[in-house]
């Protein structure tokens, strides 16, 4: 059993849990993940690792679903079954000179220990963070302390600029030149970083987020089409090159299981009335 | 030899077809009392014994049938169980008919003793009788001051690691999954093989005192070296063999096309045949194409059946004698109304706008000369095209190793396919303090090769443990 050391509700449906888990601590890297299982009927999910200290892991997510909407009724004190990692490549990072980091909804969260990376790897790191409105959004301060510049967005204009975050990202591009883009968030927001940088031609990272089984290349659920190969983005990535990327193909198959999974939450919300 | 032979051999119980092929219960029934009683009285006690040839871990096999015979199953269980940690899972899941059956001398009558049902009755008597083999308790683990470690519980880490504890060594087995057992507990199928069982095994090892860690991904949570640095003195890698093979052919990323490996984990390892009291998800649908002729492909198709598809077909490119499965197996399947489309080879899958694969198109084989393999050649037969209608494809072309443990470990010399150069006898790689066994070093073989495997390098640790 994995403890839940402390629980901070981040933004409206989003939460950070720190669980203890000294030894996935210590290997942690930016762009690695971890599976978990709640309990002995769980399903095996994947989480990107937010943070870490010496004993502990920082896992933050979003409810979607059965499983998520469970992972939130716990707190600290409570413990998860089953936390493995840390899986998947590392991001790879180096001392490249002007970066755009870009983290869409729950995705700030992944881009937050690689803006950190590229900052210490004295990068003139370029933070663009966004979210549909003002609740969602979270972790601003701990995004500024490791930009050098930082842009804020939400699709309504409820914070920020009311933008998405595609068009920062262009005008950026724009006004100077980059030499490297990461982009972390929903698929479709992925896909358009890729259409939006690709004019410039900047390589640009995206971590991909398939449905997952194991987590250790043992079952081939979390294959992606990555320049006509297909690859498996549990150990051969989650990143890839978001100009080689199949995003179609992907957000398909991350719709593979939509009836089970509404019935799935339906069932639980029928068990647990939420209040 | 006694005057008259016995040569009927005392059939095992089965559930009826029609019924079982909507329930994910044992299929094989097991012996009674006096099924077992008479199947034993057959063995004519040879003095040469060459079933023991056939068997991987050296059971003492006629002796444990004689002590059935003598109706006494508290010695049977003890000797089984001091050469088999497994005995129950063995049982039921070795392929008798070529290991130890087919050495028996009275196979070549056509009528060997039923050596692994014996097994399976005897090991199941044992559970039982959990007092038999809780004679132990009290007794102090760890005399040995040294510690080893073993990668992966599959059969040959199971194995490996009860040996060692058995000899007093302090043994920490470490698993990347959430459950110890390996294909026993993700692949074969609880019809074939109870997870209840599995458990009961993998106890029975912990109850030496060996140390089951899970959720530790070698390679990732921490390395072969690094457990070696730790205090470890010795590692035996048996990481299995468990990446799947694909086909390689257009369409085959649509949504509804599984791996083996995949459909199989999450209906056994995951329980999504108990969806939605269990969280994990499967998508059987109503027509299943599985394409391969293995007993992976015979269990795939069988529990997609289970999960309710009407017509589940396996697709084979050669003819049903090529076809690796056991017979048992595919007769297990025939029975279940599985249908077999032999010499045919998938094209390419078709698939709707929301990804989701709606058909296949195959074609015909005939069989041309022999290969390097022995077997007939299959070759194209032009113009035979055809499309399928399907909801689901399973691909059960086997596995190849997992390069997470190879790959991370230090100095280790591996073969072309990815396997861990491995001296047979003893289980030692290119490197002094770490042994390998099972299907990382062969390839995906059996249960009970690799528990061979498992025994082997537990004999060549100690000696090295003991001389250093
Ligand atoms: C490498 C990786 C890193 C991720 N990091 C984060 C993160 O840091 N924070 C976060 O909130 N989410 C993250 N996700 C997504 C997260 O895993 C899913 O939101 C979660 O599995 C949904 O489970 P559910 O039961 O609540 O929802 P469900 O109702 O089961 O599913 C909702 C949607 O989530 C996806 N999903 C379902 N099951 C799985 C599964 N087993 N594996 C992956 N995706 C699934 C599907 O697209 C599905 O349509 C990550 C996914 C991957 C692959
Ligand atoms: C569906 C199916 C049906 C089969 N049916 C039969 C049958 O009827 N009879 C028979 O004799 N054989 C059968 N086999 C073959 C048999 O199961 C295997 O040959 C046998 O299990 C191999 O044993 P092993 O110990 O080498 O590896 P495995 O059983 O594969 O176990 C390896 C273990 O190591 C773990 N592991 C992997 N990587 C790591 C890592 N990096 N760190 C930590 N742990 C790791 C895995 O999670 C797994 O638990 C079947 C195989 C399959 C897939
Ligand atoms: S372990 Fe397998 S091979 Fe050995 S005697 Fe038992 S059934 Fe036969
Ligand atoms: S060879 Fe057959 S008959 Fe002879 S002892 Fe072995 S099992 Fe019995
Ligand atoms: S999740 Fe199973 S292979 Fe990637």
């Amino acid at each position: 059993m994995y403890s839940i050391t402390s629980r901070e509700d981040l933004a409206s449906g989003i939460y950070l849990f720190k669980v203890e888990a000294e030894d996935i601590a210590k290997k942690a890297k930016p762009g690695q993940f971890i599976i978990l299982r709640m309990d002995d009927k769980g399903e095996r999910i994947p989480l990107t690792i937010a943070d870490w200290d010496e004993k502990t892991v920082t896992i933050v997510f979003m409810e979607v679903g059965k499983t998520t909407q469970k992972l939130a009724t716990l707190s600290a004190g409570d413990s998860i079954a089953d936390f493995v990692g840390p899986l998947g490549q590392p991001t790879e990072i180096e001392s490249f000179g002007r970066v755009i980091v870009v983290g869409g909804g729950v995705g700030i969260a992944p881009i937050f220990p690689l803006a950190r990376e590229l900052k210490r790897k004295r990068n003139t790191v370029i933070s663009i963070i966004g979210s549909r409105n003002k609740d969602l959004l979270f972790w601003e301060d701990k995004m500024r302390s490791v930009s050098d510049e930082i842009i804020v967005t939400t699709d309504d204009g409820s914070y920020g600029r009311k933008a998405l975050v595609t068009q920062p990202l262009k005008e950026i591009l724009e006004r100077e030149k980059i030499q490297r883009v990461f982009a972390v968030g929903p698929v479709i927001m992925m896909k358009f970083c890729a259409a939006t940088t690709k004019p410039f031609d900047v390589k640009t990272m995206v971590s991909l987020n398939p449905i997952m089984v194991d987590g250790t290349g043992m079952c081939g659920c979390c294959r992606v089409e990555v320049g006509g190969e297909t690859k498996f983005a549990c150990v051969d990535g989650p990143d890839f090159d978001a100009y080689l990327v199949d995003f179609d193909l992907l957000m398909m198959r991350q719709r593979a299981y939509l009836d089970e999974e509404k019935k799935a939450l339906e069932m639980w919300e029928k068990s647990c009335p939420k209040s | 030899m006694p005057e008259k032979l016995n040569l009927n051999r005392v059939p095992m119980p089965r559930q009826d077809p029609k019924v079982r092929r909507g329930n994910f219960d044992e299929v094989a029934l097991g012996y009674t009392e006096e099924q077992a009683l008479e199947e034993a009285g057959r063995c004519i006690q040879c003095k040469k014994p060459s079933c023991k040839e056939g068997c991987p871990v050296n059971v003492d096999i006629p002796e444990f049938i004689n002590a059935v015979r003598e109706n006494n199953m508290r010695e049977a269980v003890k000797i089984l169980q001091s050469k088999n940690s497994l005995p129950a899972i063995c049982g039921r899941v070795c392929p008798q008919e070529t290991q130890c059956e087919v050495k028996c001398n009275l196979a070549k009558k056509g009528a060997p003793i039923a050596i692994g049902r014996l097994e399976r009755y005897v090991a199941d008597w044992g559970r039982a009788h959990p007092e038999v083999t809780a004679e132990r308790e009290g007794q102090s683990f760890s005399i040995v001051d040294k510690k080893v470690a073993v990668v992966g519980s599959g059969p040959a880490g199971l194995t490996c690691a009860c040996d060692l504890a058995k000899l007093g060594y302090a043994v920490t087995i470490f698993e990347a999954l959430h459950i110890a057992g390996g294909v026993l507990m993700y692949g074969i199928p609880e019809f074939r093989l109870p997870k209840e069982i599995v458990q009961s095994e993998v106890d029975y090892v912990k109850s030496w005192g060996v140390d089951i860690k899970l959720n530790q991904v070698i390679g990732k949570t921490k390395t072969a070296d690094e457990i070696l640095g730790n205090g470890f003195e010795a590692v035996f890698l048996a990481p299995g063999a468990g990446a799947p093979m694909f086909l390689g052919i257009p369409g085959e990323n649509l949504s509804g096309i599984y791996s083996a490996n995949e459909f199989l984990t999450r209906t056994n390892l995951m329980k999504a045949y108990l969806f939605p009291e269990y969280d994990t998800p499967i998508k059987a649908g109503k027509r299943v194409a599985v394409f391969g002729g293995g007993n992976v492909a015979m269990d795939a198709a069988r529990c997609a059946l289970r999960l309710g598809a009407s017509e589940v077909n396996i697709i084979y490119r050669r003819s049903k004698i090529e076809m690796p499965a056991r017979a048992e197996e595919r007769e297990n399947a025939e029975e279940e109304g599985i249908i077999f489309r032999l010499l045919t080879n998938p094209l390419r899958f078709i698939g709707d706008d929301q990804g989701r694969v709606v058909a296949v198109e195959c074609y015909e084989m005939e069989l041309g000369e022999p290969d390097e393999s022995g077997r007939r050649r299959p070759i194209r037969k032009p113009g035979t095209e055809f499309v399928t209608e399907i909801d689901t494809a399973i691909i059960a072309l086997g596995t190849r190793p997992n390069p997470i443990v190879p790959s991370t470990t230090s100095r280790l010399k591996l073969t072309k396919w990815g396997t861990i150069i491995t001296d047979e006898a003893t289980g030692r790689t290119s490197r002094d303090e770490i042994w390998c066994g099972g299907d990382m070093a062969t390839g995906a073989a059996t249960v009970i090769s690799a528990m061979g495997a498992g025994k082997r390098a537990a004999v060549s640790i100690d000696s090295y443990l003991k001389s250093g």
